[in-house]
C-alpha cells in the first residue's frame, strides 16, 4: 500500500517536472473552438430564423409567427408522435436487446455469426442500409417473394403497407438493425476494462445465474462508459433523416424530415417555420435525454435494492436468451438486406416474386466504373483526413487531461457532443453560410472540417472512456521509472490501448462515409463522395446503381474495421492489447 | 441610365452575333460549375456527352454537380447572397424550371437576359407558349431551353388492357382496379402535376389558372377536384393514406408488380426503361385525351456565377442541332426537340426525323397537344391544400 502510494507521489512529481509542451496545454481549446465556430454560425442560423429573421434577405422584426405557422402545419402533431414513438422506442429496443445479447453471451466472446455479421452492418451507410432493408421488407420484398406463391397463393404483391407504415415500425426496424451493431461494438471494446470474467466466477459459485450475474454485476460498471454512445443513439435515432425518408411514412413524415422538406422549398418563408422544427428537434432531443437520465437513476435506485436482495432469478435466462435471438434475426435481416443490394447491382431483370433475377448482367458496374473513381479517391481523402485530425485531436486533449489530472469539465465535453443532437440539416444552412463568407464552401477543406464536426464526437466517444479506465500505475509505474511522458504516451499508452485507437479510428471513418448533408452542404454539391452520389441516385429509385454504391460504401469502412480487429492481433507480445484485463 | 437601356435594347439582335466570339474567348479555359438534378442515370449520361462535347470544341470544363432537389440549388444561391457572396458564385449553370425558375427571378438573382446572346436562340421553336412562359412566367431572356416534358400514363398491358383516358374515369378504374394506381407525394412536383391535371379537366373555367391564384379562385376551380378525389382516393395504392416519393420511385413499384399504371413527367422514360431491361416489355405510354400538361426545361445562371461566358456556350451548345438530335435519341433523353425543325438545314432535319419509333413511346401525334402549365402559385396552394385535407 505504502509503496504505491511513494509511487504515485514520485510519478506526480515526474509530471510536475516535465510540463506539457504549449500545444499539447492547448489542446482542448483548440477543438472546442474548430467546433465551436461552425456549430455557433449554425445554431444562430437556425435560431434566428426560428424567431422571424433571416440574415440579409429578410430583415424583420422579431415574431413568433414561425411557431404558430409550425404549429398550424398539417400532420405536425402526427409528426412529432411519430419521431418519438420511432426514436424512443428504436433506442429502448436497442439498448435493452444489446444488453440482454451480452447477459447471455457473458460467458464467451460472441459467436463467429455474429461478429461477421456485425462488421458489413456497421460499416455499411445508413441510407443504402435502409434502401436494402425496405427492400426486404416491402410486399414485393425478399421475404414476401421467399413465399410467394407457394404458401401466399400471391402472383401479385399484397398492398399492405409493411414499408412506410403510419407508426413508423419499419423505420424502427430499420434503426435497430444500424444502432445495435454499434452499441455492441461500444460494449465489447469497454468490456476490456472490466474484469468480468473473474466477477461472474465469484458469482457463479455464488449460485447466481449467468444472465442475473452479468446484469447485477457486470453492467452497472459497464454503464458507465455506454452512456454517451446511448444518448448519441437517441439523439441520432429523434433526428435521422435519411433512414426515415426512406423507410418512415411521408404523409407526415417525422418531424426532422418536415423540417429538410421545408428548408429545401424554393420558397424563402418556408425556412421560418423549418427552423422552428429544427429548433424543436433540439429541443426534443434534449428533454428526451434528460428523460432518459431521470430513467437511468430510477432505474438505479430500484436495482440497487434488487441486488441487495440477493435473488437468484432463473426467469431472466429464457429472457436473454430471447434477446440474443432477436439480434441475431436482426443482423440476419441487416447482411440480407446489403446482400440482396449486391443482388440488384447485378440484376438485369428481376419481377415480382421471382426470389432471383431472371437475367443477370454486369452492365451497371461496367457504366459505373468510369464515374466511380473520382468520389472514391474523394471519399477516401475526406475519411482518412477527418478521422486522422479528429484522433490527433482526442488524444491530444486525453494526453493533455490525464498530465495535469483534470478531466476534461462536462460542461465542455457536452460541447463535443452538440454535433450529434443538432440535426444537421438546421445547423449546416448557417455553416455553410459561414464557409461562404470564409470563401470556403465548396472546397475539401470545408468538406473535411465538416466531417470533423461529427467524426470528432465519435471518436471521442468510442476512445474517452477506455483510454481513462486505463489503469493510472502503469503510466505512473514508467514515469517513477524514469520515464518522459511523451515517451509513457507512444510506448505504454498507444500499444495497451490499440485496439480502442484503431476502432476509434475506423469508427471515425465509417462515420465520415456516412455523411451525407454535411458533404452536399460544406461542399456545395461540387465535392462528391460516394454517399452524396449514392443518395442522390437513391433519390431517383433505383435500386441497382444504388446497388453499386452500397456495395463499395460497405466495402471501404468495413476494411478500416478490419484493419482495427486484424492489427493488434498480428501484433503478438507483451503489448498485445488483449492482455489489459 | 436610361440611355443605356436604349442602347441595349438597339443592339440586342446585331450585336449578339457579333459579341459572341468575345463570349467565346472568355469561356476558354474556363470550369463550368452545372447544378442538375442527378436522380436521372440517363440525364446524368447525357450530360456527360455534352461535356466531352464542349471540351473538344470550345474548351470549357463542364462539371456536373448531381442535386437530390434542384431546390438546393435556389438555397445555395440564396445563401451566398445572404453572405455577401455576390462575384464568385460556386454555381455557374442550373438545370431549372417552374417554381425554381420564379423564386430566384422574382429575388433578381438570375443573370440575363442571355438567352438572346446565344447563337442557336434563332432556331428555337418560339411559336410554343411553354418555351416563352416557364409555368406562365415569362421568360424573358433569363433561361434557355433544353428539352421538353409533357405528361403521360404508363400501364402494364399484362396486367391490364385498357387505362382511363380521362380524367373524369380514374375513379371507376381505379374501383376496378383497387391499390393499383398512385402517384407521388404532393411535395413532388409529379405528384402535383397530377393534381393540376385534374384541375384542368374538373374546373370550371381552366383559364383561371393561368393568372396567379387568388383565395376565390381557387375555392371555385378546387371545389370538383375535391368530390373527384374523395371518390377516387379509397382505390389508391395504400388506400391513399402513403404516396411514393418521385417518379423514379413510383417506377421501381411498377417494376415490383405493386401498381398497374403510374403517370410519368418525361415521354420516353417508360421506352428507356424496357431498353434498360427495368420494365418489362408489356408496358405502354398513352396520353389523356384532350392533352396534359407539359413544359419545356430550361438552364439558367446565377446573378453571381464566376463563369458567365463558359455557361453560356454550354446554354448555346445545348441547342446545338446535334446536341438536339442526340437529346432525342431514347436511349439519350427522348422526348421532342425544342427546336423550329422549319428553320433547320434539310441534312439536320433527317437526324429528327430518322429516330425509330417504338411501341413503349407514345403516339407523336398525341405529344402535340400541350396544356400550358398553371401559374407556380397555383402548384403551391393546391399542395397545401391537398396536405391540410388528407394530412392525418
Amino acid at each position: 500500500m505504502t509503496g504505491g502510494v511513494t509511487l504515485a507521489a514520485r510519478a506526480q512529481r515526474a509530471d510536475d517536472g516535465r510540463r506539457p509542451r504549449a500545444w499539447l496545454r492547448h489542446a482542448p481549446r483548440i477543438t472546442v473552438a474548430l467546433f465551436l465556430v461552425p456549430i455557433g454560425a449554425g445554431l444562430l442560423g437556425t435560431a434566428l430564423p426560428a424567431f422571424g429573421w433571416l440574415p440579409g434577405l429578410h430583415p424583420r422584426h422579431w415574431t413568433l409567427s414561425p411557431w404558430r405557422a409550425l404549429w398550424a402545419a398539417p400532420g405536425f402533431g402526427t409528426a412529432v408522435g411519430l419521431t418519438l414513438m420511432s426514436g424512443l422506442s428504436a433506442t429502448i429496443l436497442a439498448v435493452v436487446l444489446t444488453f440482454g445479447c451480452c447477459a447471455h453471451l457473458s460467458h464467451r466472446p460472441p459467436g463467429r455469426l455474429v461478429r461477421g455479421l456485425m462488421g458489413p452492418i456497421l460499416a455499411a451507410p445508413h441510407a443504402a442500409m435502409a434502401i436494402g432493408v425496405g427492400f426486404l421488407l416491402a410486399p414485393s420484398g425478399w421475404i414476401v417473394r421467399l413465399l410467394s406463391p407457394w404458401l401466399t397463393g400471391w402472383h401479385q404483391p399484397p398492398d399492405i403497407a409493411t414499408v412506410q407504415d403510419p407508426y413508423g415500425i419499419a423505420l424502427t426496424v430499420g434503426l435497430l438493425v444500424k444502432e445495435i451493431p454499434y452499441l455492441l461494438l461500444m460494449s465489447l471494446s469497454a468490456l476490456g476494462q472490466v474484469p468480468a470474467r473473474r466477477q461472474l466466477e465469484v458469482a457463479a459459485a455464488l449460485g447466481y445465474g449467468r444472465t442475473s450475474a452479468w446484469l447485477k454485476l457486470v453492467l452497472p460498471q459497464l454503464y458507465a462508459q455506454l452512456r454517451l454512445p446511448i444518448y448519441a443513439v437517441l439523439a441520432y435515432a429523434l433526428s435521422v433523416v435519411d433512414m426515415a425518408l426512406i423507410l418512415g411514412p411521408s404523409n407526415p413524415p417525422t418531424l426532422s424530415v418536415l423540417a429538410l422538406r421545408w428548408f429545401s422549398s424554393p420558397h424563402v418563408q418556408m425556412y421560418f417555420p423549418a427552423a422552428a422544427a429544427a429548433l424543436l428537434q433540439l429541443g426534443i432531443v434534449a428533454a428526451s435525454i434528460a428523460a432518459w437520465r431521470a430513467g437511468e437513476v430510477l432505474i438505479a435506485s430500484l436495482a440497487r435494492r434488487w441486488i441487495a436482495r440477493g435473488a437468484r432469478h432463473s426467469v431472466l435466462e429464457p429472457l436473454a436468451a430471447l434477446a440474443r435471438g432477436v439480434v441475431g434475426g436482426l443482423m440476419l435481416l441487416g447482411a440480407s438486406s446489403l446482400l440482396a443490394l449486391a443482388v440488384w447491382s447485378v440484376a438485369a431483370v428481376w419481377r415480382f416474386p421471382d426470389l432471383l433475377p431472371q437475367r443477370w448482367s454486369g452492365a451497371v458496374w461496367h457504366q459505373q466504373a468510369g464515374t466511380i473513381l473520382w468520389p472514391l479517391g474523394t471519399t477516401l481523402l475526406v475519411a482518412a483526413a477527418a478521422s486522422a485530425a479528429a484522433l490527433l485531436l482526442v488524444l491530444a486533449c486525453l494526453e493533455q487531461e490525464q498530465r495535469c489530472g483534470a478531466p476534461v469539465r462536462s460542461r465542455m465535453l457536452w460541447l463535443l457532443y452538440v454535433p450529434l443532437l443538432v440535426p444537421q440539416i438546421a445547423f449546416l444552412f448557417g455553416t455553410q453560410v459561414l464557409f461562404t463568407v470564409l470563401r470556403l464552401d465548396g472546397t475539401l477543406l470545408a468538406v473535411i472540417w465538416s466531417h470533423l464536426l461529427f467524426v470528432l464526437p465519435y471518436v471521442f466517444l468510442s476512445l474517452s472512456d477506455p483510454w481513462r479506465a486505463l489503469d493510472p500505475r502503469y503510466a505512473r509505474t514508467a514515469l517513477a521509472l524514469g520515464s518522459s511522458p511523451a515517451r509513457v504516451f507512444l510506448r505504454i499508452k498507444l500499444p495497451l490501448l490499440l485496439r480502442p485507437v484503431l476502432v476509434a479510428a475506423a469508427v471515425g471513418v465509417a462515420v465520415s462515409i456516412d455523411q451525407y448533408l454535411p458533404t452536399i452542404f460544406a461542399g456545395a454539391g461540387r465535392v462528391v463522395t460516394l454517399t452524396s452520389e449514392a443518395v442522390t441516385l437513391a433519390s431517383g429509385g433505383d435500386r441497382r446503381v444504388t446497388g453499386v454504391f452500397a456495395v463499395l460504401q460497405s466495402v471501404l469502412p468495413l476494411a478500416g474495421y478490419g484493419l482495427a480487429v486484424l492489427v493488434p492481433r498480428l501484433k503478438r507480445g507483451p503489448w498485445r492489447a488483449g492482455s489489459i484485463s | 441610365m436610361a440611355v443605356g437601356a436604349l442602347l441595349g435594347l438597339l443592339a440586342m439582335r446585331p450585336a449578339a452575333a457579333s459579341n459572341w466570339p468575345s463570349v467565346l474567348a472568355r469561356a476558354r479555359g474556363q470550369h463550368v460549375y452545372f447544378d442538375a438534378w442527378g436522380g436521372s442515370e440517363r440525364v446524368n449520361a447525357y450530360i456527360a456527352w455534352v461535356s466531352r462535347q464542349v471540351a473538344a470544341c470550345c474548351d470549357v470544363t463542364l462539371r456536373e454537380v448531381p442535386l437530390e432537389d434542384t431546390a438546393q440549388a435556389v438555397t445555395q444561391v440564396i445563401a451566398e447572397k445572404a453572405a455577401g457572396q455576390n462575384h464568385a458564385g460556386t454555381i455557374d449553370l442550373i438545370w431549372i424550371n417552374g417554381p425554381n425558375f420564379d423564386a430566384l427571378k422574382r429575388r433578381g438573382l438570375l443573370y440575363g437576359p442571355f438567352a438572346q446572346r446565344l447563337p442557336n436562340d434563332r432556331l428555337v421553336r418560339r411559336s410554343d407558349p411553354e418555351i416563352r412562359y416557364d409555368f406562365t412566367v415569362p421568360v424573358d431572356g433569363y433561361e434557355s431551353p433544353w428539352r421538353t416534358a409533357q405528361l403521360v400514363f404508363v400501364y402494364d398491358s399484362a396486367y391490364v388492357k385498357h387505362v382511363p383516358l380521362d380524367i373524369r374515369a380514374f375513379p371507376a378504374w381505379a374501383r376496378r382496379h383497387p391499390g393499383r394506381f398512385t402517384f407521388p407525394q404532393v411535395q413532388n412536383f409529379l405528384g402535383v402535376a397530377f393534381l393540376e391535371q385534374a384541375l384542368y379537366a374538373l374546373a370550371p373555367n381552366p383559364a383561371v389558372l393561368l393568372r396567379p391564384v387568388t383565395p376565390a379562385a381557387f375555392a371555385q376551380a378546387s371545389a370538383p377536384l375535391w368530390a373527384w378525389f374523395a371518390q377516387l382516393r379509397p382505390y389508391l395504392w395504400r388506400h391513399g393514406r402513403e404516396y411514393p416519393a418521385s417518379g423514379p420511385a413510383e417506377r421501381q413499384l411498377l417494376e415490383d408488380g405493386e401498381i398497374d399504371l403510374m403517370p410519368s413527367f418525361d415521354p420516353a422514360s417508360a421506352a428507356a426503361a424496357v431498353l434498360a431491361g427495368r420494365l418489362p416489355k408489356s408496358v405502354r405510354t398513352v396520353v389523356l385525351r384532350g392533352g396534359t400538361l407539359g413544359n419545356a426545361s430550361f438552364v439558367a445562371i446565377p446573378y453571381n456565377a464566376r463563369h458567365k461566358a463558359g455557361a453560356m456556350v454550354v446554354a448555346n451548345f445545348l441547342l446545338s442541332p446535334a446536341a438536339q438530335a442526340r437529346a432525342g435519341e431514347i436511349r439519350a433523353l427522348g422526348g421532342p426537340t425544342v427546336l423550329d425543325l422549319k428553320a433547320l438545314t434539310d441534312a439536320q432535319r433527317a437526324r429528327f426525323q430518322a429516330q425509330a419509333k417504338d411501341p413503349w413511346m407514345p403516339p407523336p401525334a398525341a405529344l402535340r397537344h400541350v396544356l400550358p402549365e398553371p401559374h407556380p402559385s397555383w402548384a403551391v396552394r393546391l399542395a397545401a391544400a391537398w396536405e391540410r385535407r388528407y394530412t392525418p
